[in-house]
């Protein structure tokens, strides 16, 4: 299964459930309280969902590693590559 | 005890004539501390700045045993020269990586160990956990890395994470299998590979490096490769 036809399927049976409990498709009398707390529920996921995402990548952003040690290094070793080469006979 | 294990280290290269050396340079300086066999395969495309040339010299300098040269005529791209340097590898596993010093071979033995460590299909390094990291980008550059990753984690579920990164280690007989089926270019290309991976129920392991861009000055992430990344995407989120 694609993962297209995943997230359709795990989407649509959201939805079915979230529409039998806020609309009462199959007559389960619900308490009310079960109809009022669904029926908000795919716009407040949606917006956790956005706020989770941002504020992962934000985090992720924030805390990417610069590696300033790594490029100095590599300074001090291409230097030391092209006398070694040099002296190798390398033509550059 | 004798290592079985050789290391064919492939080098798609275009218009790296100043890097060439230097990469090869240090493969060999880290390769022979480590004491692992190995072999370097440069795949040049036709470059018109003489890459081809420097490689003759090093093949000189180093062995002909230790630096191979399998040139094409013209830019083939990636998939292709991949193909064409396993071909030509005599080593049981395969090194990709940027032959323009992004990629630094002091990690190399740390991918030969964690490799052993799990048996892994495929090592691949990450600069997004542990201590991998980035030089040189600006706080654009990293939104967007951050952003296209964390999309690409959604979507994919890839159980990997960094799936754009191109310095990897895999068994020869798995790069086989993965590059006849791959069709992707560009980065998706990379990404596709893993998912592809993961389909086939190769196993993967991680380890974190650094990235150090002296290009991105130069060659900024532009609106076109951005269009093409999430066309990419799309469809291995519907096709895989």
């Amino acid at each position: 299964m694609t993962k297209l036809l995943e997230w359709l399927f795990g989407v649509s049976f959201v939805l079915v459930a979230w529409a039998v409990v806020s609309f009462d498709l199959l007559d389960l009398s619900l308490p009310q309280t079960y109809r009022e707390v669904a029926w908000p529920m795919p716009l407040y996921l949606l917006v956790s969902f956005g706020c989770y995402s941002l504020a992962t990548v934000g985090y992720r952003v924030a805390t990417f590693n610069d590696c300033e040690e790594a490029a100095k290094e590599l300074q001090e070793q291409i230097k030391e590559a092209k006398e070694d080469l040099r002296k190798k006979g390398l033509k550059m | 005890m004798l290592y079985a294990d050789k290391y064919s280290v492939l080098l798609p290269t275009y218009n790296e004539r100043e890097n060439l050396p230097l990469i090869v340079w240090l493969l060999v300086k880290y390769f022979g501390e480590s004491g692992y066999n190995y072999e370097i395969i440069v795949i040049d495309d036709g470059s018109p700045d003489g890459t081809l040339e420097i490689a003759e010299q090093l093949q000189k300098i180093y062995g002909e045993d230790k630096i191979l040269l399998r040139p094409r005529e013209k830019k083939l791209g990636l998939g292709t020269a991949y193909i064409h340097g396993i071909k030509h590898a005599t080593g049981n596993f395969i090194f990709i990586m940027d032959a323009d010093l992004s990629h630094h071979p002091k990690f190399i033995p740390e991918f030969i160990e964690k490799q052993k460590e799990g048996n892994y299909d495929l090592v691949s390094g990450t600069r997004y956990q542990g201590n991998g990291g980035v030089y040189g980008w600006d706080l654009r550059r990293k939104l967007i890395s951050r952003g296209a990753n964390f999309l690409t984690q959604v979507l994919l579920r890839p159980g990997a994470s960094d799936l754009t990164g191109s310095f990897r280690l895999y068994k020869k007989k798995v790069l086989e299998s993965l590059v006849e089926r791959c069709v992707s270019k560009g980065y998706v290309f990379q990404m596709e590979m893993i998912v592809r991976a993961r389909q086939l129920n190769y196993t993967i392991g991680e380890v974190p490096i650094s990235f150090v861009d002296r290009v991105y000055g130069e060659s900024k992430l532009g609106g076109n490769e951005i269009v093409s990344f999430v066309k990419g995407l799309l469809t291995l989120f519907a096709t895989t």
